[in-house]
């Protein structure tokens, strides 16, 4: 790329108010997960220890205190029944939640280019036998064999590779076919048939020629991948599948809130907010690549084409 | 057509044949050792070694995999020793937990997810059908800000963070409806529909966005149509034109997800199911996998896969069925 070109880019990211909140909401929360340690220890607070004497006995382990406990010790408050502190489990909840969905949608990317350049640079044969496969991949359902398959692997796997495998590995659908389409279009032009004509083996046009026309549109799509790969996350945790107690996850911070939300409002509200705030944030960044990636792309919501609904690009059922 | 039909089925069929082969490759080699699961952590050698027998495990995989096909079809035996347990076709084989068939779980769970995915789906079209109808025929302004906060806001929220918040809302401020427990409809109408209003609203708000996205779109491009046009330079009413014409138009791309979207439903909601506590297919499956119960887990995939790989099928014959300008061939 050249320097003007990303200059383009630039100037039309900042152009956009909502892509620089965005942007900006998603680095606090990138400090906030790594700075997570640190400013626990600020707080003077660890998310694993248990603290009986903030919790109310007497009524099933509510928080002693107004709105869940919030102290001076305990700046967000502390969890009902444990007494573990909030602010702590928090952060280092947002750890888990972006370091799965970005590792996830990585796996995704690798999957999602090698099938999809294999489909369309490949022979015919090749591409019927994958562009199925791709189809089938996509109509499955991605939580019920994530979750199912949670169930034949070793007790002692480590989770979060685990959560970015399996969700890396059901997901790769849409990329692939993007990826498909894009090789089909750019194996006509001109320069990529001098390439071949040139002698070059395939994998070598494939890497030199096609690749660096790929990034565009697979960035794109990658963008728009890691909000829905933040929810796949937090559905598996708050299926009790995620990563194992007494690591903290948002997810599973609201598995516990569905006994808590009469006692304590609070404990579904803060892991609730900062889930909403991390997906809203990824999906208007996302949309902002989208669009100054493409600046022929108006920036409008992505609507549904007639045949929308089998389209390549349109994100698949939401988890239900 | 009716080629196209039968194609279409028939590549569905083969879809579920490949599924069921690696599903059951999945659970059945990948984790170690069946019998100690079936047997339970309490067994000895011999115990297990018994078990493997009754299981059939020592048989080659293929006769293995062929005895599980067999079973779906025609129903199979097992001998526990004492006596012969017989499992109904289609078998998925019997529970680890309490050698109940996996057949009659799924059945017992069945009607729990039908109830919610159908009241659900009637919310969501009310809802995602009429917002989106709405925003097409009054272009800009403030309803199309509101449905485009709406659609974002709605379809990016994870169902169990709108359940919560409904609960906290409805169940615990204002106390206007209990905590879903599921009641049978056919027990008592009034109490099913009350006990899952909270779910098919969660589900609902879920999924209308996407509908009313797709709605508006597609109405926005038919209305944009030479025939449309023609009718209005005819002087037909702009009901008629909208009622009548344009929906004929709009509603094949909205019919053909929802087919999609209902067998996505029958598979179970897993996390509506588990937020609410209703004991349907999502909930069994969840718990299944939380026991190892590997059969409980390969039948109920298998049936969840079933749904969702025939509601494709219909929602492409329903599509071509829908929108005539599609030729079938």
């Amino acid at each position: 790329m050249t320097n003007q070109h990303e200059a383009g880019i630039r100037r039309r990211l900042r152009a956009r108010p909502s892509a620089v909140a965005a942007a900006a909401v998603l680095a606090v929360l990138a400090l906030l997960a790594l700075g997570a340690p640190l400013l626990a220890a600020l707080e003077g607070q660890d998310p694993t220890t248990y603290h009986d004497r903030l919790i109310d006995s007497a009524r099933g382990g509510v928080p002693l205190g107004a709105y869940g406990g919030i102290s001076g010790d305990h700046w967000l408050g502390v969890e009902p029944g444990t007494g573990r502190d909030l602010f702590a489990r928090l952060l280092y909840g947002a750890q888990v939640s972006l370091l799965v969905a970005l590792g996830a949608t990585v796996v995704q990317v690798l999957i999602g280019v090698l099938v999809g350049l294999a489909a369309g640079f490949g022979s015919r044969f090749a591409d019927s036998v994958l562009s199925r496969f791709t189809d089938v991949m996509l109509s499955l359902p991605t939580l019920v064999f994530a979750v199912a398959l949670t169930a034949v692997v070793p007790a002692g796997f480590p989770r979060p590779l685990l959560l970015i495998l399996v969700i890396g590995l059901l997901d790769w659908g849409g990329t692939s076919r993007i990826v498909r389409a894009q090789t089909l279009s750019l194996k006509k032009l001109d320069y990529v048939a001098a390439a071949r004509l040139g002698g070059s083996p395939p994998w070598r046009v494939a890497r030199r020629e096609l690749l660096p026309a790929l990034a565009a549109p697979v960035i794109t799509y990658a963008a728009v991948r890691v909000p829905v790969n933040i929810v796949a996350e937090a559905s598996l945790s708050f299926l009790g599948i995620g990563v194992k107690p007494p690591t903290a996850s948002w997810g599973q911070m609201l598995s516990t809130a569905t006994t808590w939300f009469r006692a304590d409002p609070l404990y579904v509200l803060l892991p609730a907010a900062f889930l909403l705030v991390t997906v809203l944030a990824l999906t208007v960044a996302g949309d902002a690549v989208r669009t100054a990636l493409d600046p022929r792309e108006r920036s409008r919501l992505r609507v549904g084409t007639r045949d929308g609904s089998r389209g390549a690009a349109e994100p698949r059922g939401a988890a239900v | 057509m009716t080629g196209y039909v039968l194609r279409r089925l028939g590549g569905a069929l083969i879809v579920l044949f490949l599924l069921s082969a690696l599903v059951y490759l999945l659970f059945y080699v990948a984790p170690g050792d069946p019998a100690k699961l079936a047997c339970g952590p309490r067994c000895n050698a011999e115990q297990i070694r018994q078990v493997r027998g009754q299981l059939g495990l020592n048989e080659p995989l293929l006769t293995q995999y062929l005895h599980f096909l067999q079973g779906l079809v025609t129903g199979r035996d097992y001998s526990t020793g004492t006596g012969v347990l017989h499992c109904d076709a289609p078998c998925f084989g019997l529970s680890y937990q309490n050698d109940q068939p996996v057949t009659e779980l799924l059945a017992a769970r069945l009607p729990v997810t039908a109830s919610l995915a159908w009241g659900a789906m009637v919310l969501w079209l009310l809802l995602g059908v009429g917002t989106g109808l709405l925003s097409a025929l009054r272009r800009g302004g403030l309803t199309e800000r509101v449905l485009t906060v709406f659609t974002l806001t709605g379809s990016a929220t994870p169902v169990f963070i709108t359940g919560l918040l409904l609960l906290m809302v409805f169940c615990a401020y204002l106390q206007w409806l209990p905590f879903p427990s599921y009641v049978p409809l056919s027990e008592d109408p009034e109490q099913w529909a009350w006990n899952l209003l909270l779910p098919w609203t969660a589900l609902a708000l879920l999924e209308s966005a996407k509908y009313a996205r797709l709605t508006r779109s597609s109405t926005l491009e038919t209305l944009a149509e030479d025939h449309i046009r023609t009718f209005r330079a005819y002087g037909v009413r702009e009901r008629t034109v909208i009622g009548r014409h344009a929906l004929r138009g709009a509603l094949p791309p909205v019919i053909a997800l929802n087919a999609i979207d209902l067998g996505t439903m029958f598979g179970g909601a897993m996390l509506t199911e588990t937020l609410f506590g209703l004991p349907g297919l999502g909930q069994l499956l969840v718990h299944s996998v939380r026991t190892v119960d590997l059969p409980v887990v390969v039948g109920t995939v298998l049936g969840i896969g079933t749904a969702v790989v025939l509601a494709n099928a219909v929602a492409d014959v329903l599509y071509a069925l829908a929108d005539r300008r599609v030729t079938l061939t």
